[in-house]
């Protein structure tokens, strides 16, 4: 962590251009903000890793990356740097890999506040921290005021597979199980809230949270587990979509299943928005053999990440590749997957 | 929103369905001799096929859906003059969300945006209001749409703008009303309707009484519903039991919201602030008169027409529709969206050809998105 003892050699308020210009106002930058963060001490900018679970025989390894762009940056429940640790951890965790290293890119706007910038980096560490994963490289850009929206970040992050673990959406069997891990769409709802444009207050907080843990315990319980997903921008309904389509099967929710708030609901009645596809930053969608989704469901909510979990539907084999919907009035619908974004409708 | 879930109770539905399907009986009504409702607002035909109730019920009653979603029937002429406001590099033009979809002949706002024009999306009049304030070296411009039901908020906004001598704020007017159409459609020969669910929330401001002539002149009875499931099913029952008893009436089933006479401050802002203009275009149905307002004389300086020389203040123009559409003969009720040539060819929500499938409102737009067109093969 930033060892606040030390003096300080960056005394700006604000990010300029000068601090990406690779001098000297750069170097205290990346020294005080990034490095003195971020483990390992001393951070070089290729990491050299080793570490045994490379080393199992049958162990894969698994990488992605993601870039993280939000208004505001900061928000009820997070900000840009949580989002930025969990998006990546998330998404190797659903794909079966234990998290382990992330590279960290951020892009930042010329006039940005350093003090916003310690509490990204700072939210960073906590939630790495927490999920078990070190930063271990990075980089640093400033662009000119109106080039950037006050900071993006991308992370990239590296995973282990461990031998013998399988999990894809092709895996999804008819009669499967899907379970969510808690409430939807309180990220999307939130950011709407905290955007201000609308003359709502709620209290809801985004959902963002690392996932890793909840898909350990979900895999040590339901060894079968088939596939999972982070059901993020676009929601549980393209979340869903994807698997459907991967795996040619249909899949049946029910609307009555469903978590969600009270005040989600009646955001999406007021704006005509479907709370379906709201984003969320710490939900799971994971499918199971049926025998398997009892031990599941209570493993997950035995955890904090998946105290609201609850089975919403399953696998078919009728109507494959589509996600139908047994409305909560007793009707059946489709859900589609999103056609652009979501736009507040005007009456 | 218990408020709302005692209005999607199932048992409740299927109590009224039962009676929906023996007033249906007693009419005679089949599959082949249907009884043809229209809901004239888009929020209804959302409504109808988000739970499903086109399959609910009985099979002699038939949905029409009518023209009433205005990002839908916004003529693309009007969209390029959006377009061409938005593009002047003193303008922040305002508008609500789904209008930035809607294809002009070249581009949409969402498209004119990327371009860079400086185009907002706002939730209300007033939003664009606060940005003139908050600019006052630019022109903030906001795209006046909707029926009654936004019409109020725009004229309460000039009024407020007046009252502040603000000289950055203009309105382009697009605001249209929900009678005339409904008189053009009964006026065609072709129509086939036996009966209208009219919007509650139009009727919140205007009241029922506009309605009257749809019961007095034509001898088809309407019935002005909410937009819960349980609203609209009770509302086709209304309908029904008028028809079965030979009535014809304007009924009102919103009655725990919808005055009689609607609101009258609603009612003196807007026509402080409009008058009708002679005709207006509506897409998909051609212009309709009487069936738009525009911004009175008395507050021209907030009148964007005027302000920039576009609109009808340059002279009427007419976009012809694209070939093919079919989007007038689905309004009428001549027939489903699904027998459109265009429907899930030409015309999908991604690259929509016709006004139905504009917005996610419209007609064809809610066929395609709940499966009306896929799913019906395979119903459960």
């Amino acid at each position: 962590m930033n060892d606040m003892s030390k003096p300080t050699r960056l005394r700006d308020t604000r990010v300029t251009l000068s601090h990406g210009g690779g001098g000297r106002a750069m170097r205290d930058l990346i020294d005080e903000i990034f490095t003195a963060a971020f483990h390992p001490p001393g951070m070089e900018d290729q990491a050299r890793l080793s570490d045994a679970a490379l080393a199992a025989p049958g162990a894969r390894l698994a990488m992605t990356t993601d870039s993280f762009v939000v208004t505001p940056l900061e928000f009820p429940g997070g900000d840009i740097g949580k989002l930025a640790v969990c998006g990546t951890v998330n998404d190797l965790a659903v794909g079966g890999a234990k998290p382990l290293w992330l590279s960290a890119a951020f892009i930042i706007e010329e006039g940005c506040e350093i003090a916003l910038l310690r509490r990204v980096v700072a939210s960073m560490v906590a939630e790495a921290e927490k999920a078990g994963v070190s930063i271990v490289t990075g980089d640093t850009k400033v662009v000119g005021r109106g080039a950037a929206d006050g900071v993006f970040i991308t992370t990239t992050g590296v995973g282990v597979i461990p031998p013998g673990r399988n999990l894809e959406a092709g895996m999804i069997r008819p009669g499967d199980v899907a379970i969510v891990n808690g409430v939807l769409g309180d990220h999307g709802a939130t950011i709407l809230a905290a955007r201000g444009d609308l003359a709502l207050s709620t209290d809801i907080q985004s959902d963002c949270q690392g996932l890793g843990h909840l898909m350990e315990a979900v895999i040590a319980a339901a060894p079968d587990t088939r596939a999972a997903r982070d059901a993020t921008r676009g929601g549980l309904a393209s979340a869903l979509n994807e698997m459907a389509e991967a795996t040619g099967v249909g899949i049946v929710i029910d609307e009555d299943a469903l978590p969600l708030r009270d005040e989600v609901k009646g955001m999406c009645e007021i704006l005509g928005l479907d709370p379906l596809y709201l984003a969320n930053e710490g939900t799971l969608v994971v499918f199971v053999p049926e025998a398997q989704a009892p031990q599941a469901l209570a493993a997950m909510q035995a955890r904090p990440e998946g105290r609201g979990a609850v089975a919403i539907g399953r696998a078919v084999e009728a109507h494959e590749g589509q996600v139908r919907m047994r409305t909560a009035f007793g009707g059946t619908r489709i859900v589609d997957m999103l056609v652009g974004e979501q736009l507040p409708r005007i009456c | 929103m218990k408020y709302a879930s005692e209005f999607r109770d199932p048992k409740a539905a299927r109590a009224v369905l039962a009676r929906i399907a023996t007033v249906a009986d007693q009419i005679g009504a089949t599959r082949e001799k249907p009884v043809h409702i229209m809901e004239i607002c888009g929020g209804h035909t959302h409504a109808i096929f988000r739970y499903g109730l086109d399959k609910l019920v009985h099979e002699g009653v038939e949905f029409i859906h009518g023209p009433g979603c205005p990002v839908c029937v916004l003529p693309m002429a009007r969209v390029d003059e959006c377009v061409e406001i938005a593009k002047r590099p003193e303008v922040i033009f305002t508008t609500f969300g789904d209008a930035m979809r809607v294809p002009g002949t070249k581009k949409s706002l969402m498209q004119a945006k990327a371009d860079g024009a400086d185009i907002r999306m706002v939730y209300s009049p007033l939003d664009a209001l606060e940005l003139a304030r908050r600019n006052p070296g630019r022109e903030v411009v906001f795209f006046g749409l909707g029926f009654e039901t936004t019409t109020p908020s725009t004229a309460l906004a000039i009024q407020q703008a007046a009252c502040e001598s603000l000289s950055n704020f203009s309105v382009f007017c697009n605001h249209i009303t929900v009678p005339e159409p409904i008189k053009a459609l009964l006026d065609d020969p072709h129509m086939v309707l036996d009966g209208f669910i009219g919007p509650g929330h139009v009727s919140m401001v205007i009241g029922i009484h506009p309605y009257d002539f749809i019961a007095q002149d034509y001898g088809k009875p309407i019935v002005v519903a909410g937009f819960e499931p349980l609203d609209l099913l009770q509302s086709v029952l209304m309908v029904l039991e008028q028809i079965r008893d030979g009535r014809a009436e304007v009924e009102n089933q919103y009655s725990r919201v919808v005055p009689e006479h609607g609101n009258p401050v609603s009612i003196t802002a807007m026509a402080d602030v409009y008058e009708k203009r002679p005709s207006f275009e509506w897409r998909g149905l051609g212009e309709i008169d009487a069936s738009g307002l525009r911004i009175r004389a008395a507050y021209a300086a907030y009148d964007a027409e005027e302000k920039f020389g576009v609109g009808y203040a340059a002279g009427p123009r007419h976009v012809p529709e694209p070939e093919g559409c079919a989007c007038g003969q689905v309004m009428t009720g001549r027939i489903k969206p699904t027998a459109c040539p265009q429907f899930g060819k030409g015309c999908t929500p991604e690259m929509p050809l016709g006004a139905l499938m504009v917005s996610s409102e419209g007609a064809c737009a809610a066929y395609w998105q709940y499966g009306g067109a896929r799913a019906t093969e395979a119903a459960e």
